[in-house]
């Protein structure tokens, strides 16, 4: 009988001890926020567009880490799906139709431009714009900053005198990619 | 490092991995001199020339410029100016196919070649020991003088080091296959080298100075020694051949045995590599005060007639070369009649060069060789079929790969672009030799699929770092329209309170506004009877006004009610004019003249209210007045201001009061500017002259 209580005893005392030990590890490495949103952002490709439906890629991260469809993000493509898939450990979905990307310019990526002598002045592009890549001020010509747009489309729709339109990044020296049936590189022989 | 010269001095090297023993084929121009050729008659510049950015131009279209004159600069330091490589004037500049293996086209400067050669004025510097460390480094960052082995990097970005160096090691292996242009250099101007190494020697002060040169050029190597037995400090360390040891990370290893870090500059192990025609164009820049504006190029292959080393302008469009080399077009004859295949032209040497599309491309600071291939010696070259065949995992390219990679391995993940794999097999350590691909059995192109990989790397890596910009500025972005929402409502927050706290203070100026919002408040009520008002009784007037012609015959029978509606609605329509002028004339400073006008013309109208008999025809009135005023109102608008003005001035009581009328209507109009259309319409059809007469007349 003694036994049975020397036993019950050590053992509660051992799971008390353990249970302050694991009380107080969780408040010491206690991990702020949700890593998992943190992974998914840092998957999408940031351009804030906001075809997805949520005004950001964050929001979005958030909403997929919450379920949300993996499918609906246009500019990071197939690609994009497979990570998140990856990461989730869910099945690769088709591109949802509804976010699909209009492919008239081509699906190579593209920045915004004004045509400056139509521009009225009227800053609705730049309250459109998620990440302030346009210049300029009310009643002045606006100008686009090529480094910093993401090619997003969200300007296009409210600019009242249509002066704006999406363009496909030129091919540079700096961003060619090398092709192997373009350029027939060879070796001696 | 006394071990390090010890083995040196008893000719001892150190081994690298792997390497390649190709047919040298320099025997074809290595025992001919290097020649001047005739000016061309006209030169393509490239802004930009090697690594970094191009500078801004600094001449326009029509400029002349003279032999040497820079036609570029740039504050950035990583940008290194272009200078005329003759003189003459600026024809064009404009997009140009440039000798990238892309095709693609930069802006150019095209000059017409005078054939003057004028120089511009030259310091000639008799001793360069006398010249600070700053001057000699100002000195070749404007000459333009980039790294001439093959990366083209920023020279004077090299040597502009404070660290202390171990060794300075002149690249004089010249190891691809072909090209003989640094031996030549060597073997013709081993002094200017020389020269071009003592001012290294004095810029970056290291302990020893080895040249590394391979055995395949022994009339260089005694050119070299020749020149450097009186110089302690300098070792010409004659190395085996062998490819790739001119690389440089292979040159270290060959002569010192120490191996670069992955990742890393040689400068943090204190070596800095240097390419010996680099050092040629450092003296040239330094004691001939001569830019960076030619270099020996090797025009060779079996396509040429006349293979050979030439001092070529920068700029000089390879067309220009290989006619002055005798290019037969060979591979036309033999292939004509199967199909028209334009015959390759390799920029660089048969290893790492490529081939270009354009014979209309400018030799630039990096450019060494110039290959024609025959047929016979090249074949693959004209075969733009791919022979590649799967890998029979054999081996061979991990054996020879220089610096150590799996070949095989990073040929898959290539394919399968699988980034993340090629970067832990350390892709970005290839130096592009194309060891592999030379000894591959299947053929298979394994340098190409690097380079494509390592671009897409690069280009991803590129947009992960925009990504991560967009993020922070989208960011930002959400703050400050957040900090903005707030600041606003915070702002809106202070505004009412200061109001209600000036509303509460038993001020006159608070009693004012008081009873100006009061007023306000006031206004809007009686504006809106009004309009109904007006609304009726312009129904009566109008069956009034269809019953009889003459509305005063029938003034006893009238309806009571109507009546009191009509005085009520001309009362508020007086007030309602009353404040209306008030406030319109306050700006004229005769804000109590006017009131009493206004008063005058109110207690007027009130006793005629009062004392006319005829009441029925007065609603008429009324509702006409009102509508001939709405009628009159574009026209009296701008005679309100002349007439206020004059009001002061005026003595007439009468006219005053006519024009405090006009400007009380006026107002009132402006008043009912919503309804004014409408107004006007039956104003319009309501209002007879005769009638409009009557009423002005009853009123006054």
């Amino acid at each position: 009988m003694i036994n049975i209580l020397i036993a019950i005893v050590v053992l509660g005392i051992i799971a008390a001890l353990f249970g302050a030990l694991l009380g107080y590890a969780s408040v010491r490495y206690h991990v702020d926020g949700d890593p998992i949103v943190e992974q998914l952002d840092a998957l999408l490709p940031q351009t804030q567009c906001g075809q997805c439906g949520y005004p950001g890629c964050k929001p979005y991260a958030e909403a997929v880490a919450n379920g949300e469809a993996i499918n609906k993000c246009a500019p990071g493509g197939e690609d994009t799906i497979k990570k998140i898939a990856d990461l989730l450990g869910v099945d690769v979905q088709p591109l949802d139709e509804n976010h699909e990307q209009d492919s008239s310019l081509g699906n190579g990526p593209k920045v915004a431009f004004i045509i400056e002598e139509d521009c009225i002045g009227c800053t609705k592009c730049i309250q459109a714009c998620p990440v302030d890549a346009i210049l300029g001020a009310a009643k002045q010509m606006h100008t686009i900053i090529v480094d910093e747009c993401t090619g997003c489309d969200l300007c296009v729709a409210p600019c009242p005198v249509d002066c704006i339109e999406m363009r496909p990044i030129p091919e540079t020296i700096q961003n060619w990619q090398w092709d192997l049936n373009n350029i027939a590189v060879k070796q001696l022989d | 490092m006394e071990s390090i010269i010890e083995r040196i001095n008893q000719n001892k090297f150190w081994h690298f991995h792997g390497g390649i023993h190709p047919p040298e084929q320099k025997k074809i121009t290595s025992d001919k001199p290097i020649r001047q050729l005739p000016l061309p008659k006209q030169l393509i510049l490239p802004l930009q020339q090697h690594i970094g950015r191009q500078g801004d131009l600094l001449v326009e279209v029509g400029d002349k410029v003279l032999k040497g004159q820079a036609l570029t600069q740039s504050l950035n330091p990583m940008a290194v100016p272009v200078h005329a490589p003759t003189s003459g004037t600026i024809s064009v500049i404009k997009k140009s196919v440039i000798a990238h293996p892309s095709g693609m086209s930069e802006l150019c400067l095209f000059i017409d070649v005078d054939g003057e050669d004028t120089w511009r004025t030259r310091e000639i510097c008799q001793d360069f020991t006398q010249l600070s460390r700053q001057q000699i480094i100002n000195k070749i960052a404007n000459a333009g003088i980039a790294g001439m082995g093959g990366a083209g990097f920023p020279t004077h970005i090299k040597v502009n080091t404070k660290s202390e160096i171990n060794f300075l090691i002149i690249n004089a292996a010249e190891c691809e296959p072909y090209i003989t242009a640094d031996d030549l250099l060597m073997r013709e101007h081993s002094t200017a080298i020389i020269d071009g190494i003592k001012i290294l020697d004095q810029l970056l002060n290291p302990a020893f100075i080895l040249i590394g040169i391979e055995d395949n050029k022994p009339q260089a190597i005694k050119a070299l020694q020749q020149a450097t037995s009186s110089l302690e400090k300098v070792k010409v360390c004659v190395l085996p051949t062998k490819y790739p040891s001119g690389g440089e990370k292979q040159l270290i290893k060959l002569l010192t045995g120490k191996e670069v870090a992955s990742g890393t500059l040689p400068i943090t192990s204190g070596i800095v590599v240097q390419n010996v025609a680099t050092c040629f164009a450092i003296s040239d820049a330094v004691i001939n005060d001569t830019p960076l504006i030619r270099r020996v190029i090797t025009l060779t292959g079996q396509a040429l007639a006349k293979p050979q080393n030439v001092w070529a302008l920068l700029g000089t469009p390879v067309s220009y070369l290989l006619e002055q080399s005798g290019f037969t077009h060979e591979g036309d004859s033999q292939l004509n009649n199967t199909k028209q295949v334009q015959p390759p032209i390799i920029m660089g040497g048969p290893m790492m060069g490529f081939s270009i599309l354009n014979e209309q491309v400018p030799v630039v600071k990096t450019s060494n060789c110039i290959l024609a291939p025959s047929n016979v010696e090249m074949p693959s070259a004209f075969d733009h079929n791919s022979n590649e065949v799967e890998c029979i995992r054999c081996g061979q390219c991990a054996d020879v790969c220089p610096s150590e990679l799996l070949p095989q391995e990073l040929q898959w993940s290539a394919k399968a672009k699988d980034h993340q794999q090629l970067t832990k097999l350390n892709l970005f350590d290839c130096i592009d030799c194309g060891a592999c691909a030379y000894v591959c059995p299947s053929q298979i192109p394994l340098v190409q699929y690097y380079r494509i990989a390592k671009a897409e790397i690069r280009q991803q890596q590129q947009l992960d770092l925009k990504a991560e910009k967009a993020k922070e500025r989208f960011e930002a972005r959400k703050l400050r329209l957040e900090r903005e929402k707030i600041a606003r409502e915070e702002k809106h927050k202070k505004a009412a309170a200061a109001r209600k706290a000036a509303m509460n203070k038993k001020t006159p100026e608070s009693g004012a506004a008081k009873s100006a919002v009061a007023a306000a408040l006031a206004r809007v009520k009686a504006k809106k009877a009004a309009k109904s008002e007006v609304k009726e009784s312009s129904v009566i007037s109008n069956e009034a006004e269809s019953n009889s012609t003459v509305a005063q015959v029938d003034s006893e029978v009238t309806d009571e009610k109507s009546q009191v509606k009509a005085a009520i609605a001309r009362a508020k329509a007086k007030r309602l004019a009353k404040n209306k002028g008030n406030e319109s004339l306050v700006s004229n400073s005769e804000e109590k003249s006017t009131e009493k006008e206004l008063q005058v013309a109110n207690s007027e109208e009130h006793t005629q209210a009062n004392s006319a008999d005829d009441k029925k025809a007065k609603i008429a009135a009324a509702v006409a007045k009102a509508k001939e005023k709405a009628k009159a109102k574009k026209a009296q608008a701008t005679k309100l201001i002349t007439a206020s003005d004059e009001q002061s001035n005026s003595t007439d009581a009468k006219a005053d009061e006519k024009k405090a009328r006009i400007a009380a209507a006026v107002a009132k109009a402006k008043a009912k500017a919503k309804a004014k259309a409408k107004a006007a319409e039956k104003a319009q059809a309501q209002t007879t002259a005769t009638t409009t007469e009557n009423n002005s007349e009853e009123i006054k």
